[in-house]
């Protein structure tokens, strides 16, 4: 009988994207942008910060960008998890390795309101691309989304808070921002959802991203195990062990792994753990990684 | 003759000793290589000679510019290589297209070549280098068995393959390509499998890749990959791998020709190229 069940039933939200009907009525209520910055008194501008910033056709470029970085986050059955590394890095040079790259947002939800092992409701933003553009325009979501709360008195949607990003990031497109980000929450309108916002203005509801240098490293060990009705310790591994491969591989992420697990009452943190001890406990443990030796 | 044959670094000495010494051998020896290359009469040239002219040095440094431009972003990153050695065999997986810009020209290449019973390579890179190379390498892999009457181990083909990159490299007109090598050692029966890339490194591993399969394929293979495994666990091992391939790049390599060296030496294996792969 049980299996009959399962046959001709699927978890809730499965396949369920959000319609484009639906993301305007979750949208309908995003402020209008008013933001005056000063920019640089040249013709073309876009023109002249890539000029100043790219380091891939001029190495020796003035101003290095923060990069190279992987995030994941995919929804399954029990929520959403979050995942990231901890690495930034400016050309070759390791600027830092202990950076949280998983922002919570909206104010009742900040991080370092209270410390507290119970779930905090809100949404979480993961940072990828320049470390500053992430940091100030999540930040700007944040307020938005704080005074989304005050107004209706109820928390904002992640579908409407994705906008008002796109919007944001769309408005300054060709102005040099490099941000490529993932929204994840849960609502009582929409149940578990994340959505990718980037600097192009893309916006795109999915099941599974991943984001940064390191990404088709976490694609290849996450598109191998993923399945909607991961259990919750089976997803929090997957997303560990996913990310740990990107750092391994990749040259631009590296440091600590933090990982966190979006449910219905709010997000969990699941440790921001060192890779290090990691990595050889899944090598002499499990025997994986077989193209390294640990003997001298 | 002996011109052409110095050039793929015999000794004239030796060759004035093998040639003098048996006539009739020197004609088997011509007809065979010229079986193996495919040429009429020996004409084991590394490549064209005409082509190696280059008139200022200064167009040899634009040259080189432009040379090490267009390695990191054509169609040489399309290409599919995979290989995995497991307990007693060694897979080598590549992909079927043969690309030229933007057409596909042939969906059913064969981007391999048997060096010898027990050893197999599998190349991508620059269109014309690969094959010229491929089997240059493979008839004087010939070459050297008949003379000594030995076959040389993966090893020792590998490490001629590496010097004969190395020497191209250092040449006016290098070959610009990429190399799996994957054999089983015919005296220890132990699989050895090598990648070699056209800067002439080597690098013996349990398994390895060229082109952008590196960037999707070596985490897969990081986590679900043992050496002691199974033909069987091997290829679901490369299912896993072209799986993710076909879901995530964003180019139609035409499927995989996978080929498997064990001891009793290199066959074929047929796979399913039209399975449809579902993205989460």
């Amino acid at each position: 009988m049980d299996k009959l069940v399962a046959q001709y039933s699927r978890p809730p939200h499965q396949n369920e994207m959000y319609s484009e009907q639906e993301q305007q009525d979750l949208t309908a209520s995003v402020p209008p942008l008013s933001l005056k910055f000063s920019l640089p008194p040249v013709d073309n501008r876009s023109a002249f910060l890539r000029a100043m910033t790219d380091d891939h056709s001029n190495p020796s470029c003035p101003i290095k960008l923060a990069h190279g970085t992987t995030t994941l986050a995919f929804r399954f059955q029990g929520g959403i998890i979050v995942c990231t590394d901890s690495r930034a890095t400016a050309g070759n040079w390791i600027a830092s390795q202990t950076v949280k790259k998983v922002i919570p947002v909206s104010r009742l939800s900040r991080g370092e309101d209270k410390k507290t092992n119970e779930p905090t409701p809100g949404l979480l933003g993961t940072m990828a691309g320049g470390a500053a553009d992430c940091q100030y325009w999540l930040r700007y979501l944040s307020q938005q989304c704080t005074l989304h709360e005050i107004r209706h008195k109820r928390r904002i949607t992640v579908a409407a808070a994705s906008k008002i990003l796109a919007n944001l990031t769309y408005a300054y497109k060709g102005y040099g921002l490099s941000m490529g980000t993932m929204l994840a929450g849960m609502t009582p309108q929409e149940g578990p959802a994340l959505y990718y916002i980037d600097s192009d203005g893309t916006r795109l509801p999915g099941n599974l991203f991943c984001v940064g240098s390191g990404q088709t490293f976490a694609y290849g060990v996450l598109d191998a195990e993923y399945k909607y009705e991961l259990t919750e310790e089976e997803a929090l591994n997957l997303g560990r062990r996913a990310i740990l491969a990107a750092m391994h591989r990749d040259a631009y992420s590296g440091g600590f792994i933090n990982l966190y697990h979006v449910k219905e009452e709010g997000w969990v943190h699941h440790g921001f753990d060192d890779m290090n001890p990691i990595f050889w406990d899944t090598k002499l443990q499990k025997g994986e990684f077989s193209n390294v030796t640990s003997a001298l | 003759m002996y011109g052409v044959l110095e050039r793929l670094g015999l000794r004239r000495s030796k060759l004035q000793l093998f040639f003098g010494r048996k006539k009739s051998a020197k004609r088997r020896l011509t007809q065979q290589v010229a079986d193996l290359t495919g040429a009429p009469g020996v004409k084991l040239t590394a490549r064209p000679s005409s082509l190696n002219h280059y008139s200022h040095s200064s167009s040899l440094i634009i040259y080189l510019l432009v040379f090490l431009f267009s390695i990191s972003c054509n169609a040489t990153c399309k290409e599919v290589l995979l290989g995995i050695a497991g307990k007693d065999f060694v897979i080598l997986a590549a992909s079927k297209a043969a690309m030229r810009g933007p057409t596909v020209l042939k969906a059913e290449d064969d981007k391999t070549r048997q060096l010898n019973k027990h050893t197999l390579m599998a190349f991508s890179g620059e269109s014309g280098d690969t094959v010229q190379f491929a089997e240059y390498i493979q008839a004087n892999a010939a070459l050297y068995s008949m003379r000594n009457d030995t076959e040389l181990s993966p090893s020792a083909v590998a490490n001629f393959v590496r010097g004969e990159l190395a020497r191209s490299l250092r040449s006016r007109s290098p070959y610009t390509v990429n190399l799996l090598l994957g054999g089983i050692d015919p005296v220890t029966e132990k699989p050895h499998l090598y990648w070699v890339d056209y800067l002439a490194s080597l690098a013996p591993l349990p398994y390895a890749a060229h082109g952008y399969a590196q960037y999707y394929c070596l985490s897969i293979l990081d986590k679900h990959h043992h050496p002691d495994c199974s033909l069987e666990e091997g290829l679901a091992l490369l299912t896993l791998c072209t799986d993710e391939l076909k879901r995530r790049l964003p180019i139609d390599y035409k499927g995989m020709l996978v080929k498997v060296v064990t001891k009793d030496g290199v066959r074929e294996i047929p796979v399913d190229n039209d399975k449809v792969v579902r993205s989460a």
